[in-house]
């Protein structure tokens, strides 16, 4: 018979201070999974969005303000650029041939909460959108990209379809500034196509034709929030990553370029990075205060456990064989309870992704493991084996013939 | 002090086991000065309480060691081992029926007997387990625990369980003392018969006049411990 099956016998016979255990253990391994999971998806979000064009240009300012603002479409669109500079990028500068395209983009609007962007069909035709894994081009649920010449279409992404209503052939009004300034409505625009969805902002936003755009905006200059610039796939890496500051020192643009993944590296690896951290450390001592639970619950029953341990001593068990079973025991219950706190954090974000989905875009699945999480089988294993070492110790100690005499 | 000429299992030799007591003088239990039992031989010791047959027991089991002196089971002198020795000597050549049976009660009766196997270097034999509990008359109870089996049934699992290592020497402290009138001569006889079977030398201990007369050769603990008799 095996040590490990003598441990589970033993797990088995305080079967209820067993189960309170290794559920208090399950609670904390459960956060451990929701944090790594959580911040997974946050992560995943944010560099998702961030790839699918190499720079970002606009005025002159927080970096980036201007990476929040045009990748995830966070917090009050940054100061307006003239609409010149985007021509110039793709016609006439000295950066010109190392771009592939530069998109322009106009924020300022919104429906029922979702940001309306003015841009032009190079957005989807051009444009690529990155999948996790490699950069993909867009696909259409439903209809397809707006017209050039034609200036009130508009396309949705596929949480604003289904949130949203806005099917192809609706039309709506956008309405002026953010949700909360409540401006006045614009004249209607028509839906023609409906993305699939792709894990990143674009699923939230509205795209509608920059001519569009500033015909209800009856401005006399042109002007964008920023411009999206995708370079040429030969563009030396050298250049790639001068050309932010060469744009930014440029005179003639008086504008700054950002490398949108620049920024949000930073930012995750800064204060998300952090937050989730601090987050990490909580889960951890919630996790070691579980397992002192263990050692308090295996330490409190060796008293009554003395007598059996003596007769597992009687039939010719070394003093470090009981001590190796104490251990499993601890073992046992740390990887237990851990084994129900992955499927309970995993069941958690199961249960959590549509609203998860909803609120980032990506899609999560209660299978999706984070390779981070790998680290709580042997962490489990360390800290079961230090708290369950002080037991260990006090079986190896037991002595036999007065422990036998005791009664049982 | 072999009765017969039988190659000896068991020898003691000027035995001696003492406690210190808290006023700090000795407390002699055990005295021996000799004392042997044969391959395959059948012995009584008989004595009241607390004349020192479960320390006796202990100390040829290894699970106490004596104070002084020599105890040798097979030619081996388990005195000399390191303490990790005796408990896989304990473990490969000896068994044990307690008096209080000393099952674990988290365990099924198939699995208390497994448990007799498990510690030593030999091969853990399921079969064997089986058949020892079938030769107890248990096997229609592999898979109760103890709780669920009888004063005389667990008495009988611990029996099979003592020869499950296919021991040399069985020590049985007070086998029938916790089992009812009824089923006394059935744990006396299963012991002994199996014991037979198996070639193995039994030391049983008992305080039982009516249990001691069964056996040919009848050892009083008052007569061959002189700590006793000093006391």
């Amino acid at each position: 018979m095996s040590l490990w099956k003598i441990a589970w016998r033993s797990i088995q016979q305080r079967a209820f201070s067993s189960a309170l255990t290794a559920f208090s253990m399950a609670l904390g391994v459960a956060l451990v999974v929701a944090v790594l999971v959580i911040y997974g998806v946050i992560d995943q979000s944010f560099r998702r969005s961030a790839q699918g064009y190499d720079l970002i240009v606009g005025a002159k300012g927080s970096a980036l303000e201007l990476v929040l603002s045009t990748v995830y479409h966070l917090g009050r669109p940054a100061e307006t650029i003239p609409y010149t500079v985007c021509d110039r990028l793709n016609k006439e500068s000295k950066y010109t041939p190392f771009i592939d395209i530069a998109v322009p983009v106009c924020l300022g609007d919104n429906y029922k909460g979702f940001r309306v962007i003015g841009t032009k069909t190079a957005m989807f035709d051009r444009l690529k959108w990155f999948d996790g894994d490699k950069l993909k081009d867009y696909e259409w649920d439903e209809g397809g990209n707006f017209a050039a010449d034609e200036p009130f279409e508009a396309v949705v992404g596929a949480v604003v379809a289904r949130k949203a209503g806005l099917n192809v052939g609706k039309s709506f009004p956008p309405q002026h500034g953010t949700a909360a300034e409540r401006g006045k409505e614009h004249s209607e625009f028509q839906v023609v196509g409906v993305l699939k969805p792709t894990g990143t902002a674009t699923d939230r936003a509205i795209y509608v034709n920059i001519e569009g755009f500033y015909r209800v905006h009856e401005e006399p200059k042109k002007e964008v929030t920023a411009i999206l610039v995708s370079l040429r796939t030969n563009t030396p890496p050298m250049v790639q990553k001068g050309l932010p500051n060469e744009i930014a020192r440029d005179p003639n643009l008086n504008v700054q370029a950002v490398n949108p993944t620049d920024q949000v590296t930073r930012l995750l690896e800064g204060i998300v990075g952090n937050l989730q951290r601090i987050l990490l450390i909580l889960a951890v001592l919630i996790v070691i205060v579980a397992g002192i639970g263990v050692m308090v619950s295996i330490y409190n029953s060796m008293s009554d456990r003395r007598h059996e341990i003596a007769i597992i001593r009687a039939l010719g068990a070394k003093r470090r064989t009981v001590m190796v079973i104490v251990l499993l025991e601890s073992i046992l219950l740390a990887l237990g309870g851990g084994a129900i706190g992955l499927a309970l954090g995993h069941g958690l974000t199961g249960a959590m992704s549509g609203v998860i989905e909803e609120q980032t875009g990506v899609a999560v699945s209660a299978l999706q493991f984070q390779l981070s999480e790998l680290i709580l089988v042997p962490g489990l294993i360390l800290l079961a084996s230090a708290v369950g070492y002080m037991p260990a110790v006090v079986a190896y100690r037991t002595d036999v013939a007065q422990s036998l005499i005791a009664s049982p | 002090m072999l009765k017969h000429n039988l190659l000896p299992m068991l020898e003691l030799t000027d035995v001696k086991k003492s406690f210190a007591q808290p006023d700090g003088t000795e407390l002699h239990i055990l005295d021996i000065p000799d004392f042997e039992v044969g391959a395959g031989e059948q012995v009584v010791l008989v004595g009241r309480s607390g004349c020192g047959k479960t320390t006796l027991l202990h100390v040829i089991a290894g699970i106490s060691r004596p104070t002084s002196g020599r105890v040798k089971i097979d030619g081996w002198d388990v005195t000399l081992m390191e303490e990790a020795e005796v408990d896989q000597f304990r473990a490969e050549r000896i068994g044990y029926v307690f008096q209080t049976f000393n099952l674990l009660p988290s365990f099924t009766a198939f699995e208390n007997v497994l448990l007799g196997m498990t510690f030593g270097r030999v091969k853990v034999e399921k079969e064997r387990a089986r058949h020892l509990l079938h030769r107890v008359g248990l096997e229609h109870r592999l898979t109760h625990k103890p709780p669920m089996l009888s004063v005389g049934e667990q008495q009988r699992v611990a029996v099979a369980r003592a020869l499950a290592n296919r021991p040399q020497l069985i020590l049985a402290d007070e086998p029938t003392a916790n089992v009812d009138m009824g089923n006394q001569q059935q744990v006396v006889d299963l012991i002994r018969e199996t014991c037979h079977e198996e070639s193995v030398a039994l030391i049983l201990v008992t305080h039982a006049p009516e249990v001691a007369e069964q056996f040919e050769r009848v050892e009083y603990l008052e007569q061959i411990n002189r700590a006793w008799a000093s006391r």
